[in-house]
């Protein structure tokens, strides 16, 4: 067999952005081909806005005046995001167990394309959970101030979308089968979620509690949406994580990029050992 | 002719927190560009560790291997360049096309887009894929899919064709069609390393045999010289009265010209090396016929694995395929997580 007419090899960054967009490319063309991913993702969170709209609703009254409806949307966007980590811890193992990955490395390949390709291509999935979300929010009646202040949230959702993507890579990498990494998920990340003030106002916590759930990265990224969009933002103390929701929730994405990143990329190479 | 393939003292030791498992115990392996080699061994033996070290996807705890002279190591990316991939575990993406996936590896392999467009085409009708190109993979069946993961390992013209255990789960007719295939390739002039739990595929497609046991290679050679090594065929007869098992003895080692026979009480089964093949089998026939001994079953039989492993370990490899997936992680392990 001759040797076929190949690329010359092509510079480390550009190598590495191609292949990244491969991979990328490939985790978006399977979505529709198991629509039942996005689907049930997608029926979940209309499940909380309604269950929580009209049941819970009535009966929490938001500190200062407004309607339930218009406090909860930014919330479940928020919850939504943070689940963001289950999707790509979910498809970090299936590509491990079905051995995808592994003929990904024995390609000559960029190496960090595997992992940058699957933060991206998630980050572009949840980008369309939200705006059926959003649209969905709209036909039940919740407003927002102006079209920027919303396109201003949706950057931040993103932004944290990509920071949760990391940390699914690393859980990814390090939970055994896709049912194992769901239980993982669930046990930490809803009591992550319910300590916040996506649901209820802080004061309606505990007074120990209430400091915990002000920082969750939950509650400031919800909390920037609220003062975003003008919806009803009622917060509990003058701390910075209630007053500077946005900036602390920036700081939060790179801390977590900061821990797992690393971690997950540590992980990746050892799958040679 | 150079070695394409050459690995010198290959370790690797998985660590669990109960036990440790040396799963290669010092391999070495030469194998010329143009042949093919043909690892044999049963489940646990060592055969997926070794292809898995060779094809860059595991780090060996000691001993160094170079693919046509760049270590696998050291030099990941200039191996990858030169070999393809295709096994147990190297997959192909089941929701994606079959020319989708060829497409995508193609790119990865760094080639043009055009041409893994045209690659794949290519790939598509040689593995007689064409009707099946826009389908999932999900909808193939185990041979179809078995076909395009060969593919996926043939997109960048590779040198070095790694295959672990290609028939391993297909039909016999599936399996015919993949023999075929690889002979294809391997007339092409293709470089072959290929595991295989059975004997006669090994038989069948490769130059060299290395036979596998316990992480160390216990014997090489081709097809020929290892059955020789298990004494080549033998005549077994069940001999339907006991009192008649004397006289067939003497008759068999007459005709065999061979002292060495065996009886089995159990199953009144006389079995003697046939250094005449069927000459010696037609013989016994007509003695025994003349003699008027009654026979329930008389067979030619040729060497097997089992007896392959019989003559070099002592143990029955069916025994030993039992006792290696009982114990050892590497094989029943997930991918690149077994330690």
């Amino acid at each position: 067999m001759s040797a076929g007419t190949r690329e010359a090899p092509r510079g480390g960054a550009a190598r590495a952005i191609t292949d990244g967009l491969l991979v990328g490319w490939r985790n978006l063309k399977r979505i529709p081909r198991i629509p039942e991913l996005a689907i049930f993702a997608i029926l979940q969170s209309i499940m909380f806005v309604l269950l929580f709209v009209f049941v819970f609703g009535g009966a929490i009254p938001i500190p200062g005046g407004g309607d339930y409806k218009q406090f909860f949307m930014p919330g479940i966007f928020a919850q939504t995001i943070v689940f963001a980590a289950a999707t790509t811890a979910i498809g970090m193992t299936d590509d491990v167990n079905k051995g995808i990955i592994d003929r990904f490395r024995s390609l000559p390949m960029s190496r960090s394309a595997v992992i940058t390709g699957r933060t991206f291509s998630d980050v572009i999935y949840n980008a369309g959970i939200l705006l059926v979300l959003m649209v969905t929010g709209f036909i039940i009646g919740w407003r927002v101030d102006s079209l920027p202040a919303l396109a201003a949230g949706f950057l931040l959702l993103l932004f944290f979308a990509y920071g949760m993507a990391w940390l699914g890579v690393w859980l990814g990498l390090n939970v055994p089968t896709v049912e194992v990494g769901q239980q993982v998920i669930f046990t930490t990340l809803f009591p992550i979620t319910f300590i916040s003030n996506v649901f209820v106002p802080l004061q309606t916590l505990p007074s120990w509690l209430q400091p915990i759930a002000e920082w969750n990265p939950t509650s400031t990224l919800t909390a920037s949406l609220r003062q975003l969009w003008g919806n009803p933002n009622p917060s509990t103390s003058g701390s910075l994580a209630t007053t500077q929701p946005i900036l602390v929730t920036i700081a939060w994405v790179f801390v977590i990029i900061a821990i797992f990143g690393p971690l997950g990329v540590r992980r990746y190479r050892s799958m040679s050992r | 002719m150079s070695d394409l393939i050459s690995a010198h003292g290959l370790v690797k030791i998985y660590k669990s927190r109960k036990s440790e498992v040396r799963a290669l115990d010092g391999v070495d392996l030469a194998v010329p560009e143009g042949t093919v080699l043909g690892l044999l061994g049963p489940n646990g033996a060592g055969k997926t560790t070794t292809v898995r070290i060779l094809a860059t996807l595991l780090k060996p705890d000691a001993g160094t291997a170079t693919i046509a002279g760049h270590d696998v190591v050291g030099e990941p990316d200039a191996v990858r360049r030169l070999m393809g991939l295709s096994g147990q575990y190297a997959a192909v993406d089941e929701n994606l096309t079959g020319s989708e996936n060829l497409w995508l590896f193609g790119r990865l392999y760094q080639l043009p887009s055009r041409e893994a467009h045209s690659r794949a085409d290519e790939l598509l009708s040689q593995f007689d894929l064409d009707d099946a190109r826009d389908r999932v993979v999900k909808t193939y069946s185990g041979g179809m899919r078995r076909r395009l993961d060969l593919a996926s390992a043939l997109i960048g013209r590779p040198r070095l064709l790694i295959l672990d255990e290609p028939t391993t789960g297909l039909d016999p007719r599936s399996r015919l069609g993949m023999w075929e295939v690889i002979r294809g390739l391997v007339r092409e002039g293709v470089t072959l390393l290929l595991t295989t739990q059975y004997l006669e595929e090994a038989d069948e497609l490769a130059d060299m045999i290395a036979v596998v046991d316990h992480g160390k290679i216990i014997a090489r050679g081709t097809a020929d010289e290892l059955k020789s090594q298990v004494g080549g065929e033998r005549i077994e007869v069940v001999v339907r009265d006991r009192a008649a098992v004397d006289t067939a003895r003497d008759l068999l080692a007459r005709d065999a010209g061979d002292e060495h026979t065996t009886f089995d009480e159990h199953t009144r089964k006389l079995t003697v090396p046939a250094h005449g093949g069927a000459q010696t089998l037609v013989q016994v026939v007509r003695d025994f016929d003349e003699a008027g001994i009654h026979i329930d079953d008389i067979a030619l039989r040729r060497p097997t694995l089992d007896d392959v492993f019989l003559a070099l370990t002592g143990r029955a490899a069916a025994d030993e395929t039992a006792e290696a997936t009982g114990t050892t992680g590497p094989t029943t392990a997930k991918p690149g997580r077994a330690a």
